[in-house]
């Protein structure tokens, strides 16, 4: 296999593109490929600050090390979930990423802020632990981004988490989801404009792409991610990848030139979680008001998080093991 | 050849030489789910790997 750019040896294929790139020329691919993103879906601009979520895993930090090499600046945020030993360790890799470059890493414990952690709540709530935890996170990113004045919030969600994501909200028809399944999402009614530059690159890309950049990340997976459905369409849709190359990027972006704004129609705001609630009002903009424990926009009196912390802080912590089976 | 694999945590040795693409489908393993790294760099799928190669399959999907 030879570079498709300098026809060196090659050190990876990309099928979707018919394309091999060497390791320079890969590296440059991505960086490339992030900076098209930016510009095509205006989601920052030279001179923007950024605060990128963290986890420690291969996403987040090649998103970061990207957006630093296209000279943007970037603050990460670590949100700690209390998920035991994972926890330490993703912890560690997002740390050392910061400290080798000399990088702020802004850190919220929601055990130590909240009294909360994502297995106690799941378990308390009868909630699945990946709705505990992206709950938690939506209310941390959306207040580390206002409380730091930062000009967007980036996510790591790269084209499999986005393909993935848009399979089961069309298996469902989840019409509402729908229209909200965009790579920007613009500020407004208290919530900060969130970005997700990674949507052309495939996550083999991003895990390819921090091995060749000497990034350290977390490659095991959550302990509590096991039987994620996202896991289960991932599997389907790279079988169907894997006979026809480029089928993921095409039914993605497919969908955003051709469809999404069927579904949108003035729902391009970031919204509140509980919007995201079945069991939860109809989301009528004209009643959004103020949490009134964390002042978050909501149409309740409490926001979902904070319902969560209410109903959760105070009691018993609770192993992982306890809470997988709801997954 | 040794094959370090994850998901869960284990080794197999499989005779070599082989390229990746059939190491892979030796181990029923998705092109699009996996890295192969030798030595801390990537191996492309037309590389041949030999008998007393160490190599990782790792994993790149992540359930978030």
């Amino acid at each position: 296999m030879k570079c498709r750019v300098c026809r060196g040896p090659a050190v990876i294929d990309i099928r979707r593109h018919n394309a091999n790139f060497c390791q320079e020329h890969f590296l440059r691919y991505c960086r490339t490929q992030v900076e098209k993103t930016l510009k095509e879906f205006s989601m920052v601009k030279p001179g923007d600050r950024v605060l990128v979520a963290v986890s420690g895993g291969k996403d987040s930090l090649a998103v970061w090390d990207i957006l630093l090499h296209l000279g943007y600046e970037a603050t990460g945020l670590y949100v700690g979930l209390g998920l035991g030993e994972y926890y330490d360790v993703s912890g560690r890799h997002a740390r050392r990423f910061a400290e080798e470059r000399g990088l702020e890493l802004i850190e919220v414990d929601i055990r130590g802020t909240y009294d909360i952690d994502v297995p106690t709540a799941a378990s308390v709530t009868g909630r699945a632990p990946c709705s505990a935890c992206g709950l938690s996170k939506r209310h941390v990113f959306d207040q580390a981004t206002l409380a730091g004045d930062f000009d967007a919030l980036v996510t790591g969600h790269n084209l499999d988490d986005e393909a993935a994501v848009l399979f089961g909200n069309v298996l469902h028809w989840q019409s509402d989801y729908l229209g909200r399944q965009q790579p920007v999402l613009p500020a407004g009614h208290g919530f900060p404009k969130k970005v997700k530059p990674l949507v052309r690159l495939g996550e083999r890309e991003t895990a390819a792409y921090c091995v060749l950049a000497g990034i350290d990340y977390l490659v095991e997976e959550c302990p509590m991610a096991k039987g994620n459905k996202h896991l289960h369409y991932k599997a389907a849709l790279n079988l169907i990848e894997s006979e026809s190359p480029g089928s993921k990027q095409a039914f993605y972006f497919g969908f955003l030139r051709n469809a999404v704004d069927l579904f949108s129609e003035q729902r391009t705001y970031s919204e509140p979680e509980e919007q995201r609630e079945r069991t939860e009002p109809d989301d009528d903009v004209g009643m959004l008001r103020a949490c009134e424990e964390c002042g978050a926009t909501t149409n309740s009196e409490l926001c979902a998080f904070c319902r969560l912390v209410r109903s959760t802080a105070g009691t018993k912590p609770v192993p992982i093991a306890m809470t997988r089976k709801r997954n | 050849m040794l094959v370090k694999l994850r998901n869960p945590t284990r080794q197999e040795v499989i005779d070599g030489p082989i390229s990746v693409v059939k190491l892979l489908n030796r181990l029923k393993v998705n092109r699009e789910e996996v890295l192969v790294i030798q030595d801390g760099t990537l191996i492309p799928g037309d590389a041949v790997l030999s008998d007393n190669a160490v190599v990782e399959v790792r994993p790149v999907i992540s359930g978030g």
